[in-house]
């Protein structure tokens, strides 16, 4: 960016100035849409908002590895067990450039990671629900990776450089992965009698928790205002979600399979569909960690990281022991 | 599995042999998922799986339907050695595993795209994705061997759990037309080097049981291996003549 002041060679702390220069230059940055980036002043509420965000989106791809991971050894055809590898592998992928978006801010891989096996950092409630039957694979590929996308595609704008650029090509690949969900549930919805039921029964179990992914109603958002006008954000959750139901009414019809909402019918007036209510308590009590798969999914997390501990510290005193220059490398 | 004429010129068995490798190695390899030690090895085994699942597409597709060959064949018809199918275990286990094995499939693809027979093409395409998981494999030994106590003692308790299992892949396949104590020595000789540098043992007992000389390959595999077969080609086999 262009205008603000660098503050990392003023050593300012970015704390609550009132006016300073910093702070107006800072302001002035957002108001012009230009990209906030690593070196510059930015007031630290800024900066532990974008932490927390960026971090539970990295934390969301690490744990949304686990219910698709759950069917890679029993997808039923090479081609999708192919698939779901590849995008499994994405998700990791991604779960390392928002790490490295999240560390320009000053943090780190493993006091984040800390964070998440602890529990004070949290991840997407989505990923609490169970994968019960390959449908349901399909059915997180449309309507998870779906609901991901609306909410993401945005912060491609967002004002902070690295996470707009970090999302610019998890967009990509998300879009990618939707359409391959998608796909798969026509092929279920077009197959046999059990292969349709199949896909039916994953939408209705998917949908509800998917209009969830969009956060609490307008009203009872605490950081949507303050984000809204930082540029982190820049639509509302219920907006977002609004353009989500909007987009998947359609989509539904083609796939064959009907969404489990008798309230849902388009709205001439509004120009939109209306839809029935959320049931919130339900989404309250996920996030609080009484979901169906909180316990397990926290658990297999951090089994992971301990029994793993090992070969961290083996490779870290391997690249002790041989730090003049040696590439490791077997000569041919 | 239906023949066609295409097989007069693909040999089958080795077909078989060497897709039942990938494609069980791959599933293998596909049980990391989520649990790896560090996130950077997520990616690496999903990518190698992946890598070798390709693999084992084209070669099946050589000897018939991929998908009847991988879920409708009991586990007397599959044709891989028994070192793939060998359990994770712990990251030890797993890199051991892929130690012996990416090294043998690398002079065996080398030798074989060299060639002019059918499987050239295939293994000229795959022997740069094998360079690859060797690579990967030798760094992980190094890295183990040589880094603390726990990783050392660990690694080489792999490398001698396993080793039993690695002489079978110097057994005679059909179709696979190469010479194969040349092979063999140039397997022994990467691999001592590369266990020597890792600062481990060089395992001293046999590389064959009187079960395991080529028994993968004649369809005789170790108890594991059905449990795997079980899980793998469940949901297939419940959906008789389903697509997806």
């Amino acid at each position: 960016m262009a205008t603000a002041v660098d503050g990392a060679g003023a050593g300012a702390s970015g704390g609550a100035g009132d006016g300073t220069e910093y702070e107006r230059a800072f302001d002035a940055a957002v108001a012009a849409d230009e990209r906030i980036e690593p070196r510059d002043w930015m007031p630290d509420a800024y900066r532990a908002t974008l932490v927390r965000q960026i971090a539970q989106h990295a934390h969301s791809e690490i744990i949304g590895m686990q219910p698709e991971a759950n069917w890679i050894t029993r997808a039923p055809s090479l081609r999708r067990k192919a698939i779901l590898m590849a995008k499994v592998q994405d998700e990791a992928g991604h779960g390392l450039y928002l790490y490295s978006a999240a560390e320009t801010l000053g943090t780190g891989r493993d006091e984040l990671l800390d964070k998440l096996h602890s529990g004070r950092q949290k991840y997407s409630s989505i990923f609490n629900y169970p994968t019960l039957t390959w449908a349901d694979v399909g059915a997180i590929g449309w309507l998870v990776d779906g609901a991901a996308i609306t909410n993401q595609v945005p912060l491609c704008r967002c004002s902070y450089g690295p996470y707009a650029r970090a999302m610019v090509r998890i967009c990509k690949e998300e879009s990618f992965h939707q359409r391959q969900g998608y796909e798969l549930l026509l092929a279920l919805s077009r197959g046999t009698p059990e292969q349709h039921a199949m896909a039916q029964d994953a939408v209705d179990r998917w949908w509800w928790p998917s209009l969830m992914m969009f956060g609490p109603p307008d009203d009872e958002s605490q950081h949507s205002a303050q984000s809204m006008a930082w540029k982190i954000k820049r639509h509302s959750n219920d907006e977002l979600r609004q353009r989500f139901v909007d987009i998947c009414v359609p989509q539904a019809e083609s796939l064959g399979l009907t969404l489990p909402d008798p309230d849902l019918r388009w709205n001439e007036e509004r120009g939109h569909h209306d839809f029935g209510p959320i049931d919130w308590a339900e989404f309250r009590d996920v996030l609080k960690g009484n979901g169906p798969c909180n316990e397990e999914r926290l658990t297999r997390r951090r089994r992971a990281h301990e029994e793993g501990a090992w070969v961290r510290e083996s490779a870290a005193a391997h690249a002790a022991k041989h730090t003049t220059g040696e590439t490791g490398a077997i000569p041919a | 599995m239906t023949t066609t004429s295409a097989q007069e010129t693909v040999p089958t068995a080795a077909a078989l042999a060497l897709g039942d490798d990938a494609l069980v190695l791959s599933h293998r390899l596909g049980e990391w998922a989520g649990h790896a030690p560090v996130l950077e090895e997520e990616l690496a085994l999903a990518n190698i799986a992946l890598d070798l699942l390709g693999q084992a597409r084209v070669l099946l597709s050589l000897a018939g339907d991929e998908d009847e060959l991988a879920f409708l064949r009991e586990e007397r018809a599959f044709r891989n050695l028994q070192l793939v199918e060998q359990p994770n275990g712990d990251f030890a286990h797993t890199i051991a595993r892929q130690l012996y094995f990416s090294a043998y499939q690398y002079l065996l693809y080398t030798e074989l795209a060299a060639g002019d027979g059918p499987l050239a093409p295939l293994a000229g395409k795959a022997v740069k994705e094998v360079a690859y998981h060797r690579d990967h494999a030798e760094q992980w030994t190094l890295r183990l061997g040589d880094g603390t106590a726990t990783g050392h003692t660990r690694m080489q308790r792999a490398v001698d759990a396993l080793w039993r299992y690695t002489g079978e892949m110097f057994q005679p396949v059909e179709g696979i037309d190469v010479d194969r104590p040349a092979l063999e020595a140039a397997w022994l000789e990467r691999i001592t080097r590369t266990l020597h540098r890792a600062t481990l043992t060089v395992p001293d007992g046999p590389r064959t049981g009187a079960w395991t000389a080529g028994a993968g390959r004649q369809g005789l595999h170790t108890e594991p291996f059905g449990r795997m077969l079980a899980e793998m080609q469940h949901l297939h086999r419940s959906h008789p003549g389903a697509t997806w």
